[in-house]
């Protein structure tokens, strides 16, 4: 093992020694001394099953380490080491390679380290993995965007029953599509943003729901999009452990979307809605898509006070009506973005295609540079601080 | 078919036992309900009851549905009867039976005896709520409030494994005895509950804290060898019960030493460094170390009464019958039936205390009770941590077992906290350095202002490390009800 790798710990100055934990763990690999209470790196699998049913939260704690702490290191621990510096793998997205790879690819564009907001609820992550999926049953699917639009987009809710998903708001959850690859194994998990907030699509539910766009070769989304009541579907997650909301009712937050990117800040937005935050932190929205008829959510948006949410739809493809793009409107709305930019309480979140981010970095480039702002430096102090995220595809 | 893992809600009653295919048990929990219900709503005031508190509730038995957080008002709280999942081929683990199937059903030649054990079990979880149904008006913080809750519902729910138990096992007089843990209560006159120290008051926090360190802990001990018995439905109950039973031992610990991490916090403030300069550290509002330690040998002591006498032939009769099992029975390694062991029990011979053998089949109790004392000793190593990382001078230690005892082979003799025996006199003369005393009672009481602000603790207790269920410092963990 040469490589980085995550290890599970716990705090000894948490930690009680009550041994749930160990008696709970289905492979023996947590152990104990007279002194403390230790997980064996060799032989723990990650499965989770001891996070839920530690009293004190001590258990909830890992490390990037190049070669694991041994049992003999953990049992003279008085305190829990911090973080060593490891390249730049130490936030630690999901649990498994694919899945973190998958995760960095998105958020690339951030142009670092991604970090989650000071605030944000400490996320779980990986509860459930290939080897055991949740089951979640679809309860819903309807279509959002209009036939003749030419684009397919679902809104597509599923049921956990009485299997927890703990999932926050601008988390993934895994779809494994049924069947095999091309080399007879099962096909790896699709990732999709969760479009509800945290305590379900319903409110006290446990239930979830997604925005899904058909691709005309997708394997998984016309697997997702053709879904039927009833259905059951394998689920892993969630993951994601930086592209998330901060509790700070006075944070500030600006969310530049296209298409299904809007998925995780219908999430932001109902979880805000929710709460009733005070609305001392305003929230504002650049959404772009071809045409009215076929941006996801066109009519409850709408429905959306003004107050909650300041809404910019821009359209690109409406006949007789010069193309715009989210770009273009920030450009329109400069002097709102450079105040939002100025302020230690806002927190910036793009998603969407991959082709989004030019635009808006450069429209960012000239709204900062002309109020004497540096733009990379900007950015990398907000995204160092946890208010600066992009996830695109 | 029945799902043994998920908790049903198809009855009033939320379960993992297939209730709404048992209609006779059904009926009579569902008589019992009631009872239960008004019990509960006379218990703790009004106003929290009307609360809405930030609680876990299992959805199933297995680890990942067992601490499922979201708010709710107690009332409403989903008391339900679970169990931990059948283990397939279970055998007997102890006793003249052991290694055969464990009972399903109640062995008739042991029907009083564990009908008995599951009584006693059964009294001391509503006795403790009872205890301490007025300690949210003083609550140092939202966070404290909600443990407090969460240890009072989970206590309830023990009592309804009990009684589902009695209900299910034992007729007739299971259920006379399941009503009449209701008509019990802790301190009456009329109608005690059947532990002493259940019958005693907690009056401030902290005695709560040494309460759900030391007499929960007690509980725990007591579990863990009823989760080794032959009769599996009481097994797999109390399987069930010691992962809720894990949270208890939490809020204690963490409990007494957020109080310790406070008084030294405050003592370095003020650049006072020796522990026995009571008048002044009280001056300034939080408690002496000295003070902490005498509560610890009342509460230990008190505890140490519960695990009844050294030399029990009960004791010895439950564990030979496969009833009771002994504390992590699974993993010794001898016979598991004691023939021809011998375990060292404490004695008084010629005015000298000292541990000769007995049998180890009549020791069960002592070994116990030595398995207790190891179990609390940790949790008081990691206070003097906190102590000592404050540069702080001061050790706080248990008492030797013969200290302060009313059962047993200590009773009625008089020995100081290292175990020395004493005359009358000489202990009477120095038992207010050891056990609190009525003025010290006074200070302590005098500090319990409630803290009803989100985020804000008391003067004399410290914020915890982590907050429940991963939540920030300043979560609202009660909404409360204002009237």
């Amino acid at each position: 093992m040469n490589k980085p790798l995550k290890q599970h710990l716990i705090d000894p100055e948490i930690c009680i020694r009550c041994y749930t934990c160990e008696m709970t763990c289905p492979v023996e690999a947590i152990t104990h001394d007279d002194n403390n209470v230790v997980v064996d790196a060799e032989k723990c699998d990650f499965c989770m099953d001891c996070i839920p049913v530690c009293p004190t939260g001590s258990i909830d704690e890992w490390r990037v380490v190049e070669t694991p702490y041994s049992l003999d290191e953990q049992f003279g621990w008085q305190e829990l080491p911090a973080q060593a510096e490891i390249g730049s793998s130490s936030g630690v997205e999901a649990l498994d390679d694919a899945m973190e790879a998958l995760l960095a690819e998105a958020h690339k564009g951030a142009g670092g380290k991604s970090k989650a907001p000071a605030t944000a609820t400490k996320p779980t992550v990986n509860l459930y993995n290939l080897g055991k999926p949740a089951t979640a049953k679809v309860t819903g699917n309807f279509r959002l965007t209009s036939g003749e639009s030419g684009s397919d987009v679902r809104h597509i809710i599923l049921d956990f029953g009485a299997q927890p998903m703990p999932v926050l708001e601008g988390q993934s959850i895994g779809i494994i599509p049924p069947g095999t690859d091309a080399e007879g194994k099962p096909h790896l998990p699709r990732l999709y943003s969760v479009s509800s907030p945290r305590d379900g699509e319903r409110p006290n539910f446990n239930n979830l729901s997604l925005t899904v766009k058909r691709e005309v070769q997708g394997l998984c989304s016309n697997y997702v999009c053709d879904l039927k009541i009833g259905d059951e579907v394998k689920v892993t997650g969630p993951f994601g452990a930086t592209f998330l909301m901060p509790e700070d009712s006075a944070a500030r937050m600006l969310m530049i979307c296209t298409g299904t990117g809007s998925a995780p800040f219908r999430a932001f937005t109902m979880r805000r809605q929710r709460a009733q935050a005070g609305g001392s932190g305003d929230m504002i929205m650049f959404f772009g898509a071809r045409t009215p008829d076929s941006l996801p959510y066109f009519g409850p948006l709408n429905k959306v006070p003004e107050r909650l949410l300041k809404k910019h739809l821009v359209f690109s493809r409406i006949p007789g009506v010069d193309k715009e793009y989210v770009q273009d409107r920030m450009m329109v709305e400069q002097e709102a973005v450079a105040n939002l930019l100025a302020d230690p309480q806002t927190h910036i979140y793009i998603c969407g295609l991959r082709g989004m981010e030019q635009g808006v970095e450069l429209a960012f480039k000239n709204i900062a540079e002309s109020t004497g702002l540096a733009w990379e430096a900007t950015r990398d102090a907000m995204r160092d601080e946890g208010r600066y995220h992009v996830e695109t595809y | 078919m029945i799902d043994l893992i998920n908790v049903s809600y198809d009855t009033q009653i939320p379960n993992n036992v297939g209730l709404s295919n048992d209609k006779r048990v059904l009926k009579a929990l569902e008589k019992w309900h009631p009872g239960y219900i008004n019990w509960w709503n006379d218990l703790i005031p009004q106003n929290f009851q009307k609360s809405m508190v930030y609680l876990r509730t299992a959805v199933s038995v297995d680890p990942k549905g067992w601490a499922k957080f979201d708010y709710v008002k107690m009332p409403e709280y989903r008391w339900g009867i679970l169990l931990a999942p059948q283990v397939e081929g279970r055998v007997i683990p102890c006793g003249e039976h052991a290694g055969q199937p464990a009972w399903q059903e109640v062995p008739g030649e042991y029907r009083n005896m564990l009908k008995r054990l599951i009584v006693i079990q059964g009294d001391t979880e509503p006795g403790s709520v009872e205890q301490q149904r007025f300690l949210g008006l003083t609550a140092p913080s939202l966070y404290d409030m909600r443990n407090l809750f969460q240890v009072n519902v989970e206590e309830g729910r023990h009592l309804w494994a009990m009684v589902y138990l009695l209900q299910k096992y034992f007729g007739k007089d299971g259920r006379e005895e399941a009503d009449d843990l209701l008509v019990r209560s802790s301190g009456s006159e009329e109608a005690p509950r059947m532990l002493g120290a259940f019958n005693e008051e907690t009056p401030d926090w902290l005695s709560f804290f040494m309460f759900t360190y030391f007499t929960d802990r007690d509980g725990k001990m007591q579990l863990e060898s009823l989760a080794q018995s032959g009769f599996d439905p009481l097994s797999r109950t109390c399987r069930f019960m010691l992962t809720e039973e894990a949270h208890h031992m939490f809020v204690g610990e963490t409990g007494v030493g957020r109080v310790i991490e406070r008084t030294c916090q405050v003592m370095a403030e003020n650049g006072i460094d020796d522990p026995f300069e009571i008048d002044r550290i009280r001056a300034l509002g939080v408690i002496d170390l000295p003070t902490i330690q005498k509560k610890l040998n009342l509460h230990y002591t008190l505890s140490l009464d519960l695990f009844g006498q050294e030399v029990s032939t009960n004791a010895a009769n439950a564990f030979n019958a496969g009833v009771k099992g002994r504390y992590m029975e699974h993993r010794l390694t001898d016979d598991h039936q004691l023939k021809g062991d011998t375990y060292p029990v404490w004695d008084f011979v010629d005015g000298k205390l000292i541990r000769h053998e007995v049998p180890a089949l009549t020791a069960i109790n002592m070994r116990l009770r030595d398995d207790y004392t190891r179990d609390a000793a940790g949790g008081v190593g990691r206070w003097n941590k906190i102590i000592e990382k404050s540069g702080i001078q001061f050790e706080l230690k248990l008492p030797h077992e013969s200290f302060h005892r009313q059962i047993g082979v200590f009773k009625g003799k008089a020995f100081d906290p290292d175990g020395n025996l004493l005359s009358g006199a000489e202990y009477d003369a120095q038992r207010d350095n050891w056990l609190p005393t009525r003025a010290d009672g006074d200070f302590i009481q005098s500090l319990m202002k409630p803290c009803y602000e989100p985020g804000k603790f008391a003067g004399w207790i410290a914020p915890p490390k982590v907050g429940i269920d991963n939540k920030p410092g300043d979560f609202e963990y009660v909404k409360l009800h204002m009237a």
